[in-house]
């Protein structure tokens, strides 16, 4: 018990998040008898909040260098049109239309990143002019109008479902098969992890401890594919969404890239004189962000199906929202992917929740704000009690 | 007793681990100027932050008897409130605002909380006057000369009715012109029957202002000489200064000392602001192999940007020279080529330049060579551990783990991390600036035996440090420097507090 009691504490902002997080959702499906957990709802979640997602990975990057982008929305709806114009007007090929918009979002980030990490504007400074700059040319480019429709295939990225090569009447069989699928993968990960750990002379968790968290993931893994196969099967946007945590994750955690973004955040200067190119990681960043920024903005035009020049509005503001809840610290130099997708999620439950249940859009933003404040005056309490 | 206006008795401080003033006495006669001196370290300005309430009351042991009242301060205000005002080395002054504004920061000149802007002027004006300053109070303070800041600092002072004058180094930034001019002032507040206690390096001017002397050295009072009395030269305070039992304080060390390892030529930066300033000024030194170098010189000699302009031009501007590393000469244009070239530097500042606060231990000491543990850029968690969990046992990290974040370790133990870091670079030349700065005497003699450890590895060491014992006591050779120069070059043998003290205020004299 005193373990558990320890790889708790040591975990409760993690932890405090992923408890909020069920709180929340347990709390909206009694309020909206059942309607928030039924699996066309649940589909709807993803679908509805995966752009949001994306972005909050790019920003958790940018904000554990202890930088910010407010510009995220206005590129992702600069690239959404540049894109439609490309696709739909000039009639490109799909694959290639995304290509040249991550490229685009690509150099968009790379521009910023330049004044941010060489000429040293501050990256709030910059950004808000990006905001700005790349608002306008939505417009411009636009020309104040929006463009529809995207081809199929353009569209599937955000609405599609990957086929059933089983034929399931009435379940998804791929589905349930991926499902299983990575719960095998998973176990072994964990039982590889334990073998390292135990060659290597480490402290483990006991034995009884690891198969209950194994079992708990597992079951909580498969009872998700298990209702997503109950409708239409895993959305295309959600395997999209997968290959980006996990690789974001590996990034944060695994790769020595990863390890400058956190020291430049946690000082600088420290980072600097122990041999990190502090400018080149801080133009990385941005450029990384230049880059998810755009595919946001692909997805969202996909799932609207057309080129809007009021797309991405506020989508900074929630993505930097996710990754505060999420437990990252404003002073930079802490965060997690999981912890943004967390907070990401936090953001996207309530959303659907509180429209479910028959909020209205004015009580939805006020109470949202409040639980920004007060996820982020959690952290700072927490972090001036452990001090 | 009248004529004594402040007498501190048995004052006794500790930081956690050190003991920095330990019974410490001092008596100070109404309307004298009173000089404090001793080394960086041996509880100067401590022992002012005891008087001005700094450290509250409560915090410290002793009384403070300041006109025959005992006082028990709680903060600043309560002392300023008495008269007794302080004015840190390091200026208090806001930049965009202007003199006026300054000198009644705090203490503005107002009726229900509306500031009366023509008297804070005339005030001003008169403030002004007295200390010989002619610029309009509305002149910011970023416009004004160092020079300048200082005597608006003393007007500060004065606008709060002070009797008890403290100037910490008020001269170490000034020029010589400057220096005299705040040398008269303060001799022209005590014709006005303000007394004053001035901490200063400056020795030759404090024999020629002040009244009485009082010698601190490792936090304890020496001895207080009266001026007028005797006939005190500068040599006779530096030896009351120095003068202390080196025995055992550093661990015993079989010198081996190879080749040329590390050297470096004509070298000279220029400051990264004012760029027409040498910081360093045609510097050539040189490290052998299995030896400990010094640079013994005061705060402010240039020891510092020597360092980090050599490690990978982190400092500095329009660089100059040449760095020959085993007889080979290298351009180390940054800092990832310095510490691929087996170069390492130990800052001097380790919460701001040498620690990831908020991170880990093991994250600490991995950073600087990441490569070390990584294929294709990703890093091996495993042999992180290893490693760090292998230093932390070989420098005695004291932690409840390679876990732990390293602001909660104290001052030795985060020193032992910035050390491991740089152990884990793998270096075979180690710069260490100020290794044992606020940290216990115990936690220092084991940062000496890690020394002595990587010397007997055969690696390089140079160690820039502020307190003269420490270079005596572990160096082979000791450079002195000022001023962004090499004065002289001494050897163990030769070398002495004395010597080193001579060579320093010498070349002051002679400027």
């Amino acid at each position: 018990m005193g373990s558990l009691y320890k790889l708790f504490k040591e975990n409760i902002t993690q932890y405090s998040m992923v408890i909020a997080l069920v709180g929340i959702m347990i709390f909206f499906q009694i309020t909206s008898h059942g309607i928030l957990l039924k699996p066309l709802n649940i589909t709807n979640l993803i679908l509805q909040n995966s752009y949001i997602l994306i972005l909050a990975m790019g920003m958790l990057l940018v904000i554990v260098a202890f930088q910010i982008d407010l510009s995220v929305g206005s590129v992702a709806a600069v690239v959404g049109a540049l894109a439609g114009i490309m696709i739909i007007n000039n009639h490109m090929p799909v694959a290639l239309g995304i290509i040249i918009s991550l490229l685009l979002g690509a150099l968009i980030g790379a521009f910023q990143g330049f004044w941010i990490a060489y000429v040293r504007i501050p990256a709030f400074i910059t950004t808000l002019a990006g905001m700005l700059i790349f608002r306008g040319l939505t417009y411009v480019s636009l020309k104040g109008t929006s463009i529809a429709p995207f081809p199929s295939s353009f569209q599937k990225m955000s609405t599609g479902f990957i086929p059933d090569f089983f034929n399931g009447q009435g379940l998804h069989i791929t589905t349930v098969v991926i499902g299983l699928i990575l719960t095998a993968l998973y176990v072994l990960y964990e039982i590889r992890k334990r073998r390292t750990q135990i060659k290597y002379d480490f402290e483990v968790l006991p034995k009884g401890l690891l198969v209950v968290k194994i079992l708990l993931i597992v079951i909580v893994l498969n009872l998700f594919f298990y209702v997503l196969a109950i409708y239409k099967g895993i959305p295309n946007v959600l395997v999209l969404l997968l290959v980006l945590i996990a690789f974001y994750t590996f990034i944060t955690t695994k790769t020595t890239l990863g390890r400058h973004i956190y020291a430049l955040g946690g000082n600088e200067k420290a980072a600097r004189l122990s041999g990190v190119k502090t400018q080149q990681v801080i133009f990385m960043v941005f450029v990384n962000m230049g880059i998810l920024a755009a595919l946001s903005g692909l997805v969202f035009a996909a799932r609207l199906n057309s080129a809007t020049p009021n797309a991405g509005s506020n989508f900074e503001l929630d993505a930097i929202a996710a990754c505060f809840i999420g437990g990252a610290s404003t002073a930079g130099g802490i965060g997690t992917i999981m912890g943004a997708i967390i907070g990401g999620l936090v953001m996207g439950v309530m959303n659907n929740g509180m429209s479910l249940i028959g909020v209205g859009i004015d009580w939805q933003q006020t109470i949202k704000g409040l639980v920004l404040l007060i996820a982020v005056a959690f952290d700072v309490y927490s972090k001036s009690k452990s001090a | 007793m009248s004529d004594i206006i402040l007498e501190m008795i048995n004052i006794t401080k500790t930081f956690p681990g050190v003991k920095a003033l330990s019974n410490v006495n001092l008596k100070v006669k109404q309307g004298e100027i009173h000089a404090l001196v001793g080394e960086n370290g041996a509880g100067k300005s401590t022992l002012m932050k005891v008087l001005s309430g700094v450290y509250p009351y409560g915090s410290y042991s002793g009384e403070i008897m300041f006109q025959n009242k005992l006082c028990e301060f709680k903060n600043i205000k309560q002392s300023e409130y008495l008269g007794i005002v302080i004015i840190h080395q390091e200026l208090a002054l806001i930049p965009f605002l202007s003199i006026a504004e300054n000198i009644f920061l705090g203490n503005e000149r107002s009726k229900h909380g509306i500031v009366d802007w023509n008297e804070t002027t005339k005030r001003t004006i008169e403030l002004l006057k007295k200390v010989g300053l002619n610029e309009s109070p509305k002149t910011l303070i970023a416009n004004i000369g160092v020079g300048k800041q200082q005597l608006v600092e003393i007007a500060k002072a004065l606008s709060k009715e002070v009797k008890l004058l403290i100037l910490d180094e008020p001269t170490a930034a000034l020029n010589e012109e400057d220096s005299q001019n705040l040398v008269d002032l303060i001799a022209e507040l005590k014709s006005q029957g303000i007394t004053s206690i001035l901490i200063s390096h400056k020795l030759n001017e404090i024999s020629k202002i002040a009244d009485s002397i009082t010698i601190l050295r490792d936090g304890a009072t020496i001895e207080t000489l009266d001026t007028k009395n005797d006939n005190i030269s500068v040599d006779r305070i530096i030896k009351g200064m120095v003068g202390r039992d080196l025995v055992h304080r550093y661990p015993p060390r079989e010198s081996d000392i190879g080749e040329i390892g590390f050297e470096v030529k004509d070298w000279t930066a220029y400051h990264p602001i004012s760029s027409e300033r040498k910081v360093c000024d045609n510097v050539n030194i040189n490290v052998r192999k299995g030896e400990v170098v010094g640079i013994a010189g005061l705060m402010g000699a240039g020891r510092t940007e020597l360092a980090m302009s050599i490690f990978g031009k982190s400092y500095g501007k329009r660089i100059n020279g040449e760095i020959y590393i085993d007889g080979k000469e290298v351009h180390l244009n940054n800092v990832n080529k310095a510490i691929k070239n087996g170069l390492a530097y130990v800052t001097e500042d380790r919460k701001e330049y040498g620690l990831i606060l908020i991170d880990h231990i093991k994250g600490n000491i991995s950073l600087a060579n990441l490569n070390r543990i990584s294929k294709s850029g990703i890093v091996n968690q495993n042999e992180e551990i290893v490693h760090s969990e292998n230093l932390r046992k070989k420098l005695n990290i004291k932690c409840s783990g390679i876990l732990q974040k390293t602001g909660n370790l104290s001052g030795g133990n985060q020193q032992k991390v910035v050390l491991s870091k740089w152990i884990f670079t793998e270096p075979e030349i180690l710069i260490m600036d100020e290794p044992t700065r606020g940290i216990d005497v115990g936690a220092k003699y084991e940062i000496y035996t890690i020394i002595n450890q990587l010397v007997k590895e055969k690696k390089g060491i140079l160690i820039i440090s502020s307190e003269l014992p420490e270079l005596l006591g572990m160096c082979d050779r000791i450079y002195v420097m000022n001023a962004g120069k090499i004065l002289g070059e001494l050897s163990a043998k030769e070398a002495s507090q004395e010597k080193i003290m001579e060579l320093i205020m010498k070349q002051g004299q002679g400027v």
